[in-house]
């Protein structure tokens, strides 16, 4: 079968690793959005937390025999805690500051996380097995799908829209909303801002690393991985504008497919069509598709 | 900051400038001359990029683009179309300030953190271009590259030539830069860098200043990228790659931003101790340049100068 001239199963499986890159744009940046909310800092080190979730369930697995179900919730904890930690001992120290040395000081974490990681286990990558249950794929007539791979877009998916659910439905989210409007107001109403920006910040970081945890088995679990993957995630960040989480979800979505589809009929401009389309964004619709002029 | 300097402050002013100038100019025959190429070469480009961050506010985290294009172009017009090496540098320089108005007249139109993360997009663009395009020899980089004669007659493969042609290519670029800093236009960038809204309602058309600021800052930092790609006669796409943007931003905040040799200085202390490490520690570095980071954001933000010059300031009022 064929579409467009392009064999089905070839299209078929471009477009799937385009939804799976895509939820993970959708996660990092649904992250970085609602840190940037609260926090106004950009975390550039959210790359490097990605990373740091893969290796830790590379390691657990490995190392201590650890299955992939407990890491996936255990990888997220403990890096969701190693940010409470950042927060608490350094970035704290910043929010008076301008935005700016925020990036520039978890800039400088990413590169110690990285060195640390590139010291310990090299550059060359480890390879991470499919657990059992997910193992295997259904043939669908057109194309062959493995069954994890629909299982990363699955999780990724719920895990968003709980976010979404999260901030968008409850009361802590309307703290959060509220704290992101006006946090002196909030915190004149008797709320713990401080602990509501230490609990955003490790929520944000966890997030990440639940992307690296389900990345591991798809993916080379390599100490470089998460800088290759943020600066694309901050394309699509100033494409979608950080003001809305649907929105944040959608863009990530759509450009990962929109990769899929580059990488299926000009394989060489992949790399750079998100890029491409962040120009083209800035050009007709400055503020971002979501964004607030 | 903006207190008017007294004469006497003026004279030792141009004393010290003058005095560093003699000391580059002796400085071949004390120190190995490759060194204080790489790091005239490097203090260049972070005063470039200083004169952006520090002057008008305006933080690229994607300066590596322009260092990289310009040596990539340099070093295929010597090379491949036999232009002396004069040639070679101004079409670097040329390229990265087109390449830098492509980047302005996009970031532009973004402020704060998303024109950081814009350039840095822009810039991993440029990166996979260079990456891909068969012409700059992709993972294997430009190799080979002359040094040639300079307009036809010195013969820079000396050298100590070399070193003069590089200390005079350095001078240029940062007496440009000072000159800007204290010019009018560099009072505008500064005035916007305070108070942007302010410097609208006084009449300025601010996006024509500040693009006019990264035009100036990616043509120097093109000309540092070129310069660069004579002296080592290679360009690599490590001068392309991110890292290599946030290395400039590191010799800026760690010298001083917005101050005037800040950057220098900080170019100077950096370069010199990945040259002592990188035998010794291995890819130890980059945790070491992170680390540097977090201290200059958390504790250090003035940086050396920045803190030296404070401190001089306390010994006058007292």
């Amino acid at each position: 079968m064929e579409i467009l001239g392009v064999p089905s199963a070839l299209l078929g499986s471009q477009l799937l690793v385009g939804l799976i890159n895509g939820s993970f744009y959708a996660i990092l940046s649904l992250g970085l959005a609602i840190i940037f909310g609260l926090l106004n800092i950009i975390n550039f080190a959210h790359g490097a937390q990605y990373m740091m979730g893969a290796f830790i369930a590379w390691l657990a697995l490995t190392k201590f025999n650890v299955n992939y179900w407990v890491a996936l919730i255990a990888a997220p904890l403990l890096v969701g805690l190693f940010g409470v930690i950042l927060e608490r001992t350094m970035l704290r120290k910043l929010y008076k500051l301008d935005h700016l040395y925020g990036l520039l000081l978890t800039f400088g974490l990413a590169l110690i996380i990285e060195g640390v990681f590139r010291d310990q286990f090299g550059i060359s990558g480890e390879s991470y097995d499919v657990p059992d249950a997910l193992a295997g794929g259904i043939n669908l007539g057109f194309m062959f799908l493995p069954i994890y791979r629909a299982w990363v877009i699955v999780a990724s998916l719920t895990v968003c829209f709980g976010t979404w659910y999260m901030i968008e439905k409850t009361r802590l989210g309307a703290y959060l909303r509220a704290g992101t409007e006006n946090s002196q107001m909030v915190q004149a109403l008797g709320i713990n801002v401080p602990l509501l920006i230490t609990f955003t910040y490790g929520y944000g970081v966890a997030l990440a690393a639940f992307a690296g945890v389900l990345a591991a088995p798809v993916f080379q679990v390599n100490p470089l991985m998460g800088s290759n993957l943020i600066i694309v995630v901050f394309a699509v960040v100033v494409i979608g504008g950080m003001g809305s989480i649907l929105g944040s979800i959608v863009t990530g979505i759509g450009l990962g497919l929109i990769e899929g589809l580059t990488r299926v009929f000009y394989p060489e401009a992949s790399a750079v069509v998100v890029f491409v389309i962040m120009v083209i964004v800035l050009l007709v619709r400055p503020a971002g598709l979501f964004g607030k002029a | 900051m903006s207190t008017t300097k007294q004469p006497s402050a003026l004279i030792k002013t141009e004393a010290l400038y003058t005095a560093l100038f003699v000391v580059g100019l002796i400085a071949p025959f004390a120190v190995y001359p490759t060194f204080l190429m790489k790091l005239f070469c490097f203090a260049l480009f972070a005063s470039a990029f200083n004169l952006l961050l520090g002057f008008a506010g305006l933080l690229s985290f994607g300066h590596a683009a322009f260092l990289g294009t310009a040596g990539y172009v340099c070093g295929l017009m010597v090379r491949d179309m036999g232009v002396t090496p004069e040639v070679g540098i101004i079409a670097g320089t040329a390229a990265a300030g087109l390449l830098g108005w492509l980047f302005g007249v996009l970031a532009i139109r973004r402020t704060g953190i998303y024109f950081a993360m814009i350039t840095l997009a822009l810039a991993q663009m440029v990166y996979f271009i260079v990456l891909q395009v068969k012409a700059t020899g992709g993972e294997d980089g430009l190799q080979g590259v002359p040094r040639g004669h300079l307009f036809g007659l010195v013969d820079l493969s000396d050298n100590i030539a070399m070193y003069y042609l590089v200390y005079a290519v350095f001078s240029i670029g940062f007496f440009i830069i000072y000159r800007t800093i204290h010019s009018p236009f560099g009072q505008i960038l500064k005035a916007i860098r305070e108070n942007e809204p302010r410097a609208i309602s006084l009449g300025y058309d601010v996006n024509k200043f500040k693009l006019m600021a990264f035009v100036i800052s990616a043509s120097l930092a093109g000309l540092a990228g070129a310069t660069k790609t004579l002296v080592f006669q290679l360009t690599s796409l490590s001068d392309v790659h991110w890292h290599m943007s946030g290395e400039v931003v590191l010799m800026t905040l760690l010298g001083g931003l917005g101050t005037i040799l800040g950057p220098a200085v900080g170019s100077a202390t950096i370069v010199t101790l990945q040259n002592e490490l990188a035998d010794k520690v291995g890819s130890w570095v980059t945790v070491i340049m992170g680390l540097i980071f977090v201290v200059c954001v958390l504790a250090f933000r003035r940086g050396i100068v920045g803190e030296i010059q404070a401190l001089i300031q306390r010994a006058g009022i007292r």
